[in-house]
């Protein structure tokens, strides 16, 4: 059996879960504060992969992206850089597609901290930088890690996107998803099942441990 | 002398309402802040922290102006040397005891003074959730001090103490206060809580 898909999907998560947790935690924390309109938003736009098809979502993707059109002419002919039918397209649409598993949790978790928590730490001097590293991160870590782990499970699974925008070139975007299709489509059903069944322990294990890891914190790692 | 003329809108019961307060209270002593509840005690404290801002009015603090509603001045929260026991403790989940004191102050010998003036010193590895009511709330107003504030605002901060408690650490704050030349403005229902020569401000609706 060829590992390469399997190693190729957790290196996607991984880089996924990365930037996602660098941006996306404050983002998070943006949107917590008081309601606004440009908030509401961006709010509505960061939750759109949740219930728009994959297939819309890769397939303006790929639109964008293509050396052909706009945007993805300007990075070709300009940065020499090309998004679709690579790995950096992957991660792209990855961290656009897996987006609002990082922010929810994380948001719910700033908005349902007592406000006087951060009022504290401004009356003892400290700036808002200060007070969001020593005081608001580590009484959320419970929820980030969630978050992070939730990301990187999401990313395992993705499909649509990721055969919109990578199509299916082993080695470079032919990610454990993607074989199971390419096997079943090939009718080489041992093989499919074989990714399948690695791609499901995978990511019940890591939805296990979040499980255990948060049982005090959270009732279920959805809330 | 602390000048405040202020008027703020706040968001009652009854709808919107206009907060209005015209008063004086002495630099370096300790004034009780009485009054029915809902009269506004503890917005009156957050305002000058710098944790609520007024629509109009003045607050002068020793001649220094903190807030001008005309000239647009508002001096910042981390400026105004303020410390501020919350009603509700508002401890911080993820620090110890000895933790809190020091996100306020590296002075090792002060933070053991602060323990010892607590009584806290077997608790210093503690976190908030490990200590009782009473401890929580004297850690409170421990980690206030720990940053030597020029006033400092105390929201109910007694009201989890038992009596022999309450009566040493008054006692123990007053002489703290006097040789830090601290202000302090205490909002209590209690009388007892009234300590030396304090002043008495009755806020009235």
């Amino acid at each position: 059996m060829d590992f390469e898909p399997i190693l190729l999907s957790l290196k996607l998560a991984f880089i996924t879960t990365i930037i996602l947790a660098a941006i996306g935690i404050p983002i998070a924390y943006w949107l917590s504060g008081k309601s606004t309109t440009p908030k509401i938003l961006a709010e509505a736009l960061i939750t759109m992969p949740l219930v728009l098809p994959p297939s819309v979502l890769g397939f303006y993707l790929l639109l964008a992206f293509s050396p052909n059109n706009g945007l993805g002419k300007w990075l070709h002919d300009h940065l020499n850089l090309q998004l679709v039918f690579s790995f950096e397209g992957l991660i792209l649409a990855s961290v656009i597609y897996s987006l609002p598993f990082m922010i929810s949790p994380v948001k719910s978790a700033f908005g349902h901290l007592p406000g006087n928590l951060a009022e504290a730490s401004y009356t003892m001097g400290k700036t808002r930088w200060q007070t969001f590293i020593y005081v608001l991160l580590p009484n959320i870590k419970a929820s980030i890690y969630t978050a992070a782990v939730l990301t990187f499970a999401h990313t395992l699974g993705e499909f649509g996107v990721v055969l919109m925008i990578g199509g299916n070139i082993p080695g470079v975007t032919k990610v454990a998803s993607i074989a199971i299709y390419d096997s079943v489509e090939s009718m080489d059903y041992d093989s499919a099942n074989h990714y399948a069944l690695m791609l499901f322990a995978i990511t019940f294990i890591i939805v296990l441990a979040v499980f255990i890891f948060n049982k005090k914190a959270v009732k279920n790692p959805f809330e | 002398m602390i000048e405040i003329n202020i008027t703020k809108r706040i968001k009652t019961y009854k709808g919107w309402e206009d907060f209005k307060i015209n008063t004086q209270f002495e630099i370096g002593k300790i004034t009780r802040i009485t009054g029915p509840s809902g009269v506004g005690k503890t917005t009156l404290l957050k305002i000058l922290a710098g944790l609520a801002t007024p629509e109009h009015g003045l607050i002068k603090f020793n001649g220094e102006v903190w807030f001008d509603a005309k000239a647009k001045i508002s001096k910042r929260i981390q400026e105004r040397n303020v410390g501020f026991v919350f009603q509700d403790y508002a401890l911080f989940p993820n620090m110890t005891v000895e933790e809190h004191l020091k996100f306020g102050t590296t002075d090792i010998e002060y933070i053991e003074y602060l323990l010892e003036l607590g009584e806290m010193g077997s608790f210093r590895s503690n976190l908030p959730k490990q200590l009782s009511g009473g401890q929580q709330q004297r850690l409170a107003i421990l980690r206030a001090l720990s940053t030597k504030p020029a006033l400092l605002l105390m929201d109910e901060s007694f009201s989890a103490l038992d009596k022999r408690l309450k009566s040493d650490l008054l006692f123990r704050l007053q002489v703290l206060f006097s040789a830090q030349g601290t202000t302090v403005l205490l909002v209590t229902h209690q009388e007892e809580e009234i300590v030396g020569d304090a002043g008495v401000f009755m806020m009235e609706e």
